[in-house]
């Protein structure tokens, strides 16, 4: 359920990469329970922008907000209280490839809580579950498909029962059957679980089917072109690079 | 959460989350005969108390009442969950398994090692006609890598262990008036046997491991299936330049090594009230040009070995980031352990030359 009342708060971040500004001063804030995505050509930062959101990369300037704490400046039991209200799934899945599915998605619980054995079991067979793998929780990530490992990496993320998922490309390299019932997922665990999602992606597909808001970033001005329903971007975007991307057409053609 | 055994009554609290559960989950197992749960003020669950819920809702003689619509919202989900896990085949292999296992591993192995050395002569002799075919580049930076860069480990390493080796023996020698012989004792163990050793074990701790890595990682990524797929043989483009480089800079170094393990025990000579000129006299009198030729031709083959082993384990390694460190592990190992096997044959064949 989508909330006015923010989970996330971005001001005037600026990210560079040592004199190299990536992205320069934007803001935008993510509400509780929406789905929202930040798509994007190639190099436009998206990544980057995912990073400085989970505070891998501290920003040059600007503040980011997570349930209004600031994640630039938190430390230790701060830091490690606020990590504990995200969960991320990398590009690639990066499960660890010594431990299967199931002792991945323990691995967190058992550092964090005091649950005994049997129930971090239990609670790794339900997140496997809610992702379509508790056949597999036994596997190795190198026993499974790449989709299959995607899948896991969601319920690796979401083994504290964080309050956001961060996915980076959640889609890539997946067939479109696949991707879909990775939308289906992201949907489900929206509507029944309240998790809010923010999703790095440029697959157009995967945004109609999911997004409630999305922000498309631009590497020649490096700030944020356009904000809004993905629907409304596609169909009344007067900007021709916003219109290039929804419409697929070359970036000659849009002019 | 108030849990009462006589009644066989539990009533939940407000939240049933991970700190509740972690108290509350062994009492699962106590809960036998009909009992009553309680839930209706039950308001905030997270992931640990809906498996508590679920577990419970599982036993048959368990009845679940007050729940709020939410929190059923959340549990259905679930409701598909088959109540016990499918049972996984045992993956424990049995003695006699471990045993075929095991000996199949070595048999492939050797397999595997025969295997690379013919593709690798082939390839070498190609190259031999065909200067053209190295990537000679590669080639010296490897060189420069394996070799120069190992300068100081390797040379630091042969001066204490000469330094040592006249320590120890200076001591014993002196009682018998003998200690001249330190310099017998120091040239021929480093020259002969210890300074090609010692250089090789250097060069398979830093040079085959690293290639063992930089393959291994390569072999993960694809890579080394991408450059297959190009027509491009991994062989002349990864193993020969790394091969040579082993075979150029493991003579070179086991030379500069034992020069400089000759020159420790020196220094721990001239302390002890010897002349240099003294020393050098006996130096030539007890090293004849044989024992300078068996470590020279020696190092080629260590050289070789440390090389192909490390390239061959990069070749081998499986998937993920364990496979890289197993292959790097097994490329020091195994090539340790055939510096010492060739070694050891070596010695027989010198023995049986009277070198």
């Amino acid at each position: 359920m989508v909330t006015e009342s923010n989970i996330i708060e971005v001001q005037n971040l600026t990210a560079a990469y040592g004199d190299f500004v990536i992205l320069d001063r934007i803001s935008f804030d993510v509400h509780h329970g929406e789905i929202f995505v930040v798509l994007g050509g190639s190099g436009c930062g998206k990544s980057t922008l995912m990073k400085h959101l989970i505070g891998l990369v501290p920003p040059a300037s600007g503040t980011i907000l997570l349930d209004g704490q600031d994640i630039t400046t938190a430390v230790g039991t701060e830091r490690e209280d606020l990590i504990k209200k995200f969960g991320v799934m990398y590009q690639s899945g990066a499960l660890f490839g010594s431990l299967t599915l199931e002792e991945n998605v323990m691995l967190a619980l058992e550092e964090f809580t005091h649950l005994p054995a049997d129930a971090r079991r239990m609670i790794a067979r339900m997140k496997l579950f809610l992702v379509g793998l508790e056949r597999f929780t036994r596997h190795y990530p190198s026993e499974v498909s790449g989709g299959m490992q995607k899948r896991a990496a969601i319920a690796r993320a979401m083994a504290l029962d964080p309050e956001v998922l961060f996915l980076d490309e959640p889609s890539a390299g997946l067939d479109p059957v696949t991707s879909a019932g990775l939308d289906e997922l992201i949907l489900n665990l929206n509507k029944n679980l309240g998790v809010t999602f923010v999703i790095v992606s440029h697959e157009l597909a995967s945004i109609y089917a999911v997004a409630d808001r999305v922000i498309m970033l631009d590497s020649k001005s490096k700030g944020i072109l356009a904000e809004g329903p993905p629907g409304d971007l596609r169909d009344k975007a007067t900007d021709p690079a916003v219109h290039a991307f929804f419409h697929r057409e070359s970036q000659e053609a849009a002019g | 959460m108030n849990f009462d055994p006589q009644t066989r009554r539990l009533v939940l609290g407000e939240s049933l989350d991970a700190g509740v559960v972690a108290e509350a989950w062994s009492r699962l197992g106590t809960m036998s005969g009909a009992w009553k749960v309680e839930a209706a003020s039950l308001i905030k669950v997270d992931g640990a108390g809906l498996a508590f819920l679920w577990v419970l809702g599982r036993e048959e003689h368990v009845r679940i009442s007050g729940l709020r619509p939410e929190i059923l919202a959340l549990l259905k989900p679930f409701a598909s969950l088959p109540a016990h896990p499918a049972e996984e085949p045992d993956r424990r292999d049995s003695f006699f398994e471990q045993i075929g296992r095991v000996s199949w591993g070595i048999f492939q192995d050797v397999r595997d090692q025969i295997a690379f050395i013919g593709e690798f002569s082939v390839m070498a002799l190609r190259c031999v006609a065909h200067p053209g075919l190295v990537r000679w580049r590669d080639m010296w930076v490897t060189a420069q890598k394996a070799g120069v860069d190992a300068l100081v480990v390797a040379g630091m390493v042969s001066f204490l262990t000469g330094m040592i080796m006249a320590f120890q023996a200076a001591v014993p020698l002196r009682q018998f008036g003998v200690d001249i012989f330190v310099v017998n004792l120091v040239a021929l163990a480093l020259l002969r046997e210890l300074g090609p050793i010692m250089t090789a074990v250097v060069l398979a701790g830093r040079s085959g491991s690293a290639f063992a890595a930089e393959i291994g990682t390569m072999t993960v990524n694809e890579e080394i299936s991408a450059l297959r797929t190009m027509g491009l043989d991994p062989m002349r483009f990864l193993v020969v330049p790394r091969v040579l480089a082993g075979f150029i800079v493991t003579p070179i170094l086991t030379v500069y090594a034992s020069f400089l393990g000759v020159a420790g025990g020196f220094l721990v000579m001239m302390t002890q009230g010897f002349p240099f000129a003294a020393l050098w006299n006996q130096l030539v009198s007890a090293v004849g040009v044989t024992d300078l030729m068996t470590g020279f031709i020696k190092s080629f083959v260590f050289g070789i070995l440390v090389a192909g082993v490390g390239c061959l384990r990069g070749l081998q390694t499986g998937h993920g980031a364990t496979a890289v460190g197993e292959s790097t592990t097994r490329a020091v190992v195994s090539a340790i352990f055939l510096i010492v096997v060739v070694d050891a044959v070596f010695a027989v064949i010198f023995y049986v030359l009277k070198w």
